[in-house]
């Protein structure tokens, strides 16, 4: 999967009918590429343009600009039946598998949907796919003709993973995958999604704000800002040295079990947008002049490590708190 | 006497399978300038006793024991008379800002009402004091953003209107229901440090819900650990965590990914799911999912077993749950 210079925004409402609608910008040219059985997590705060990515990503919908090519087909240049044909390779599982689980079918149905979808399988075909693509999640055969209500959150998002394998895609996209579910069954759907990396050589573009989840699953992590990548690095690297004040911040704010000295609150930035400079210099600590004339790109500040900050040296110098 | 006294709490709910028990016999207490801090999964009965404590119980829950506020049992006390204590006596902070606040009403409105009601100040004095409070948790832009409408604002803003008006009346008690749970990281540990820096500064009483061990490790000085509807753990912050004495904590302890754990390593998942409270068994609630269960387990409710000063456990094979394994921080 490569993601070149993509670009996505989206019409605000009107404000008055008599001027035009406002746009945001979700992605700001976003490179990235994921190579085949490598995983890669996206983690960033909400309005970041992680879920685009992500519907950009499945081809759910076009970005303003730039290619989105996956197993070097460019997905929005394709024709409607080659990318239907090539969806069976890559497959989405959504964070609330009750919003994403029809609760009128039953699960033998449910997980069978791709596979109809794409296509050319006999009845008999499909019945062992689906025993099959069940026991692969640790859910039974039997449990084909139960209704989703039947199960727990955790086996229910189980229910959400048979059916993005069941193709056997090379690549599955997962937004925010656990954050539904309870801690204690958090960490089984974890298990389950690592061993099927390992299992399946599946390629993984895994969507999550929870910083210790990418942490776990990824070789890695992209962290996004205001629609841009502002650092990227494999996790050992990233959380041991961040080199963006934004990564930091995420870092700094995760709650530990250990208690820490309180900081001074400070009062909350305004949304309002700083024409021209760094997205982020309105909440950094570190800003300077430069900051607020000059956006800084993507460049790279180590080995496989790069970050978009003027001071990234100066950042992964300074000791952690 | 405590500020809140709360006996043998049991919430009974009406589920289409006839009526189980979301709360079972819990009782702590709580005083002004203390914080408190119940976790849990959802199931577990902790947002039940939050909204027990402030008479906000759903349609078809019947609450059984004593719930004292300032001696004052709320569960024997008159709609009217509750109407007078919440949002006056007791603060309320919830989840999800946008459904607590009215989207029809401008912030400073909805911040001014509480001061109307039950402090009968003028519309004027009432707007006044209300951007003061606006100001004091620092919402961004206080005079210009207090004319918005809450879907103007961003999440962190809003939780930040619902503090200023859960403060309005200057109460004994804040109730603060998953708090960060809606929001970012970094947007959570703001609106958590402001939380604590009002509740120091007016010596107030904080009931904190989360079923987040890191925002209970930093934010109480006491936690209550809950499993199907039973406090299974107590005590102070500190030796809850450093002990995790009851099996239930251990294993939510381990079960948490963690910064720096490494790929490859597998979670100590806690194997099964949290039983629906239709489905309880009649002893330890934990029974089912435990790796020490014995027969007695299943016996009865254990009984809260000292573990060290204040601190408490409902486990009878507590001797050996201190020897399961623990994970790192």
């Amino acid at each position: 999967m490569e993601l070149a210079s993509v670009t996505q925004d989206y019409a605000l409402p009107r404000q008055t009918l008599f001027r035009r609608p406002g746009r945001i910008v979700a992605l700001d040219g976003v490179n990235l590429t994921v190579g085949p059985g490598r995983s890669l997590g996206i983690v960033g705060e909400s309005g970041a343009g992680k879920s685009t990515l992500a519907r950009l990503a499945m081809a759910l919908e076009r970005p303003a600009s730039g290619t989105v090519r996956f197993m070097g087909h460019d997905l929005n240049a394709l024709p409607h039946a080659a990318l239907r044909g090539l969806r069976r390779h890559f497959q989405m599982v959504f964070q609330d598998p009750n919003g994403s689980l029809d609760p009128r079918q039953r699960v033998g149905w449910i997980v069978a949907e791709p596979l109809r979808a794409v296509g050319g399988l006999s009845a008999e075909d499909e019945r062992e796919a689906i025993a099959a693509v069940l026991e692969s999640v640790g859910l039974h055969a039997a449990d084909r003709d139960k209704y989703p209500h039947e199960f727990s959150g955790g086996q229910r998002q189980r229910i959400a993973i048979a059916r993005a394998l069941i193709t056997r895609p090379s690549l599955i996209v997962a937004d925010e995958p656990v954050s539904a579910l309870d801690a204690s069954v958090q960490a089984q759907v974890l298990n389950l999604l690592q061993d099927l990396i390992a299992k399946h050589g599946v390629t993984l573009l895994l969507i999550s704000h929870d910083l210790a989840v990418v942490d776990h699953l990824c070789e890695e992590v992209a962290v996004m800002y205001r629609g841009r990548i502002v650092e990227q690095a494999s996790p050992e690297r990233l959380f041991a040295a961040p080199a963006h004040p934004y990564t930091r911040l995420l870092i700094d704010s995760l709650p530990q079990l250990s208690s820490r000295p309180r900081r001074r609150p400070m009062r909350a930035a305004s949304t309002a947008e700083a024409p021209g400079g760094c997205s982020f210099a309105r909440r950094c600590p570190h800003v300077r002049e430069r900051c607020r004339a000059e956006a800084p790109v993507l460049r790279e500040v180590g080995a496989r490590h790069l970050a978009a900050c003027h001071f990234a040296e100066a950042i992964i110098a300074q000791p952690r708190t | 006497m405590a500020l809140l006294e709360v006996e043998e709490l049991t919430v009974r709910l009406a589920t289409a399978r006839g009526p189980a028990d979301a709360v079972r016999g819990v009782s702590f207490s709580l005083d002004r300038g203390q914080t408190l801090g119940l976790t849990g999964e959802s199931g577990s009965g902790k947002s039940m006793t939050a909204l027990a404590v402030i008479a906000l119980l759903p349609e078809g829950a019947r609450a059984t024991g004593r719930v004292l506020l300032n001696g004052e049992d709320l569960l024997a006390a008159s709609e009217r008379r509750l109407c007078a204590v919440r949002g006056n006596r007791i603060g309320m902070i919830f989840q999800e800002p946008m459904t607590a606040l009215d989207p029809l009403h401008s912030v400073v409105r909805q911040v001014a009402e509480p001061l109307r009601l039950h402090r009968g100040l003028s519309a004027g004095a009432a707007r006044a004091e209300a951007l003061r409070l606006l100001d004091r948790v620092r919402l961004a832009d206080a005079h210009r953003s207090a004319a918005a409408y809450p879907h103007q604002l961003s999440g962190g803003q809003r939780q930040r209107v619902l503090i200023a008006s859960a403060l309005a009346c200057g109460p004994d008690l804040l109730v603060a229901d998953e708090p960060t749970t809606a929001l970012d990281a970094t947007t959570q540990s703001e609106i958590l440090d402001l939380i604590a820096e009002l509740v120091d500064e007016d010596g107030m009483a904080l009931m904190l819900i989360s079923h987040d061990l890191g925002v209970m490790a930093q934010n109480v000085t006491r936690t209550l650990v809950m499993y199907g509807g039973s406090i299974v753990e107590s005590g102070p912050t500190e030796a809850v965590f450093s002990r995790l004495a009851h099996p239930y904590t251990r294993g939510l302890h381990a079960a948490r990914p963690r910064l720096g754990v490494g790929r490859g390593k597998r979670l100590a998942a806690i194997p099964g799911t949290v039983p629906e409270i239709a489905d309880l068994p009649p002893g330890c609630p934990f029974a089912g999912r435990c790796p020490l269960t014995i027969a007695a387990c299943s016996a009865a409710i254990p009984p809260p077993l000292p573990v060290g000063p204040g601190h408490a456990a409902r486990c009878i094979r507590l001797e050996a749950a201190l020897t399961l394994p623990k994970a790192a921080d």
